[in-house]
């Protein structure tokens, strides 16, 4: 298993800037040997040299090794504290601050500085009458080669008191080599004496193989002194047998068997991040100054209404003037609200590396994954939903995408397929990208099944973008095979609906013979919106503002009407279908009405533009979107309902659900209507 | 699962062995003293403790003897994590009744190594 210790630098780096701090402002107090003061002061640099060992700052831990020395002595009493010394000690406070701020900024140290504060502890610990020893650490020992060892094992009868097990020693051997092992019973007692917390067993081993006697040493390492033991090399010669010392051995690690410990690694991973989300301190703390701003303008207004209530009349600018402090205090609070659960998405982006893995070996394809952008956070729970599908679209590639190897390089392509997985931030969303270099959609294959399941007509011409987007057309599939990778029953269709629950959209480019590109965009976040509040009849909907490209006035005789009494409205340079919400949503007839001069609001959809038509623009907030489907049920081109300051329900159009609606429907059977009916 | 006390006032080096314990599948409880995780051993038997040795409050060395007197951690396996590489702080471990100890600086491979030398796989 690999762990990355990058991700403590952060905190290694900030807890030794603190005890810097620390070191420095009791450094400054110190007068006399004051032996707790220098105790603390010895023990922030022993933590720093342990965490710069550990985090690997090298420079940093060796030259924090001598001011620990220093100060081990002040400690112990054995070097009386000084004036000079103590500005020595400040001197180096000041060096390990310099270098570890560089690895903080990427400045360099002053190099200078530092060594030559380096030379004078040198020069100070030189003189000292009690140098204190720090074994350099322990240089491998060269291995040995050797046949084996016989080993005399006696622990005394206390050594689980430490609890230390013989059975685990036993074992530890048993990983080295072949190990045969016999139990002297000899000390035991009659059972009537026996004491069961001591040992009282001896045993007599031979552990067969090439094995360093270091390594054999290192498994009794810690029982030196609890047991007699001998170790004995099989072969004569080479080596003198002789008592276990231990001094500068370390322990070897017992080959532990890796995959399955990175398996259970990866699922106790997985299992964390769903129950819990890490958040920097300083989001909190800013969230909490915003509280804080918020109390004020709430009291604030508090103030005002009552002088309101008073009947003063010029306090109605101020209340103003608090009410959009208020808004301001709000969206600052909720945008760090947001922040908070937001989380890279890497975490979505983990399982990909080894499922592409095993599908190259079960497909027989050379696969390789590029990923970019996994630090490009997201929303919780927009990630945990994502998942799956991008599970999905990455199978995918590699089946239907991926060419194999011999295909590949027929057609001049390295044999080797890459699968590209990108996120990045574009605006409000995050776009994913799932690409990969290989044939392409058979634009041909995709017609003739998009016949033969009746999804397109004959005589219909599509461009190759709409051809392209069949595939996520319900029970659409164009797989020769089904294979045991993709053809698990989750479809494309399934895909984009997910995402489009998501507020997302997705959408696929291809190119024949250079490979297909799918791009997933979604909103950061899934529980607010800016929307534009609109009137249709009676009722009041919000279109999310991202989708509206613009709202205009229709100007008479841009309108056309085409077969299938559809409705076109010249756009500039391009005509796009009209829509009425009301028409498709509830069926209301008002086709007889006059659009000339109407409100036309442009949205943009998948590529594609439509303009709904509404009778009233009425003013763009920030809504709270309630899922539809967990009240009611899920209803095609609504995206969810809201609640509106005044208490009412408006419900949140959802500009591609609509344009599918109106392609797929005519006019004249509405959805909720046609339900309705059917319902009853 | 087997659950580990790590006991170490530095937050990071903390936070990297219950990092790397965790991932591993062990289940683990934290300290930041002596003190602290003397209660948390009271409240709470576990299959073995890592300590740090310099710590404000109580020392791990203290904190070792105070943990083999309790009835619950007799024969529990307490590794000492320790920078001094000389024998003596070994073996004022070992006096106290510390198992073994783990000399720093140490990768999470090497710790791995060593807590699974003692405890075997985390789930078994």
């Amino acid at each position: 298993m690999t762990i990355d210790i990058q991700q403590f630098v952060q905190t290694f780096l900030e807890e030794s800037f603190e005890g810097l701090d620390t070191m420095e402002a009791q450094l400054l107090e110190l007068n006399g040997d004051n032996p707790a003061s220098i105790d603390t002061i010895f023990r922030a640099a022993h933590s720093i040299k342990g965490g710069a060992g550990t985090f690997g700052f090298s420079a940093v831990s060796d030259f924090t090794h001598g001011v620990e020395t220093l100060l081990d002595q002040m400690r112990s009493g054995t070097r009386s504290t000084t004036p000079e010394l103590t500005a020595l000690l400040l001197e180096a406070v000041d060096c390990i601050r310099s270098m570890l701020s560089a690895t903080d900024s990427g400045q360099t140290p002053d190099a200078r500085k530092v060594a030559d504060t380096a030379a004078r502890i040198e020069s100070w610990l030189d003189d000292s009458p009690a140098r204190s020893r720090h074994p350099e650490p322990s240089a491998t020992t060269a291995p040995r080669a050797s046949q084996g060892w016989r080993i005399r094992f006696e622990p005394h009868a206390d050594i689980m008191m430490t609890g230390n097990d013989p059975l685990r020693i036993l074992s530890a051997l048993s990983e080295l080599g072949d190990m045969a092992c016999q139990c002297d019973l000899g000390r035991l007692p009659p059972i009537e004496t026996m004491d069961p917390e001591q040992c009282h067993l001896s045993w007599d081993i031979v552990v067969h193989g090439d094995i360093p006697r270091t390594a054999i040493e290192s498994v009794f390492e810690w029982v030196e002194g609890e047991c007699d033991l001998t170790i004995d090399e099989i072969t004569a010669g080479e080596e003198a047998p002789g008592p276990a010392t231990d001094e500068d051995t370390r322990s070897s690690p017992p080959p532990a068997d890796k995959t399955e410990n990175q398996d259970s690694a990866t699922q106790v991973r997985q299992r964390d991040q769903s129950s819990s989300i890490r958040v920097n301190t300083r989001k909190i703390d800013a969230l909490i100054d915003m509280v804080g701003e918020l109390v004020i303008t709430q009291s604030m207004l508090g103030e005002l209404s009552e002088r309101l209530q008073n009947g003063d009349p010029g306090c109605m600018e101020q209340l103003l003037d608090g009410i959009t402090q208020l808004e301001r205090n709000t969206r600052e609070l909720q945008e760090n609200v947001m922040g908070i659960r937001m989380l890279p998405i890497s975490f979505a982006f983990n399982r990909i590396p080894r499922m592409v893995h095993d599908l190259s070996g079960r497909l027989g394809k050379s696969l390789q994954l590029q990923l970019t952008g996994e630090q490009t956070e997201l929303d919780k729970t927009v990630l945990e939903k994502i998942s799956d599908p991008l599970v999905h679209l990455v199978r995918n590639a590699a089946d239907h995408g991926i060419e194999m190897p011999e295909q590949r390089a027929a057609a001049g392509k390295p044999e080797t397929g890459t699968i590209q997985l990108n996120a990045f931030h574009q605006g409000g969303n995050i776009i994913i990208e799932i690409a990969d270099d290989g044939a392409g959609l058979n634009r041909e294959r995709i017609r003739e099944r998009a016949l033969h399941r009746g999804l397109i007509s004959e005589e219909q011409v599509l461009s190759d973008e709409q051809l392209d987007d069949l595939i996520f057309a319900p029970g659409f599939s164009t797989a020769e095979a089904v294979s045991d990778v993709s053809g698990r029953g989750v479809g494309m269709d399934v895909v984009r609906q997910n995402i489009n629950s998501l507020g997302g959209a997705v959408e696929i480019s291809s190119e024949p013979g250079a490979g297909s590109r799918v791009t997933i965009r979604l909103p950061l976040t899934l529980s607010i919106l800016d929307g534009q509040l609109i009137e249709v009849g009676q009722e009041k909907f919000v279109i999310p503002l991202v989708s509206i490209i613009e709202s205009i006035q229709v100007t008479p005789g841009h309108l056309r009407s085409v077969a299938d009494s559809r409705l076109l409205y010249r756009l500039r340079d391009q005509y796009i279908p009209v829509l009425f919400p009301d028409q498709l949503l509830l069926g209301d007839a008002r086709r007889d009405r006059d659009l000339d001069h109407a409100l036309l609001v442009v949205v943009e959809a998948e590529g594609q533009q439509a303009g709904l038509v509404v009778d009233d623009l009425l003013g763009q907030q920030q809504v709270v979107i309630k899922a539809l489907e967990t009240n009611f049920r899920r209803v095609d081109g609504i995206a969810g309902a809201t609640i509106l300051g005044d208490g009412t329900v408006a419900l949140i159009l959802d500009a591609s659900g609509l344009m599918h609606l109106a392609s797929r429907r005519t006019p004249d059977a509405p959805l909720l209507k046609r339900r309705d009916n059917a319902a009853a | 699962m087997k659950t580990i006390l790590a006991v170490d006032d530095s937050n990071s080096l903390r936070q990297m062995v219950v990092f790397t314990l965790k991932q591993a599948g062990y289940d683990v409880v934290e300290a930041a003293d002596g003190n602290e995780a003397l209660s948390r051993a009271q409240s709470q038997n576990t299959d073995l403790v890592l300590t740090d040795v310099n710590m404000p409050g109580k020392d791990g060395i203290t904190l070792v003897r105070d943990l083999r007197a309790l009835p619950g951690y007799r024969f529990t396996p307490i590794l000492v994590l320790t920078t001094e590489a000389g024998p003596e702080k070994k073996q004022e471990g070992k006096e106290a009744g510390a198992t073994g100890w783990l000399v720093k600086p140490f990768s999470p491979e090497q710790l791995l190594s060593t807590v699974q030398r003692v405890l075997g796989e985390p789930s078994a």
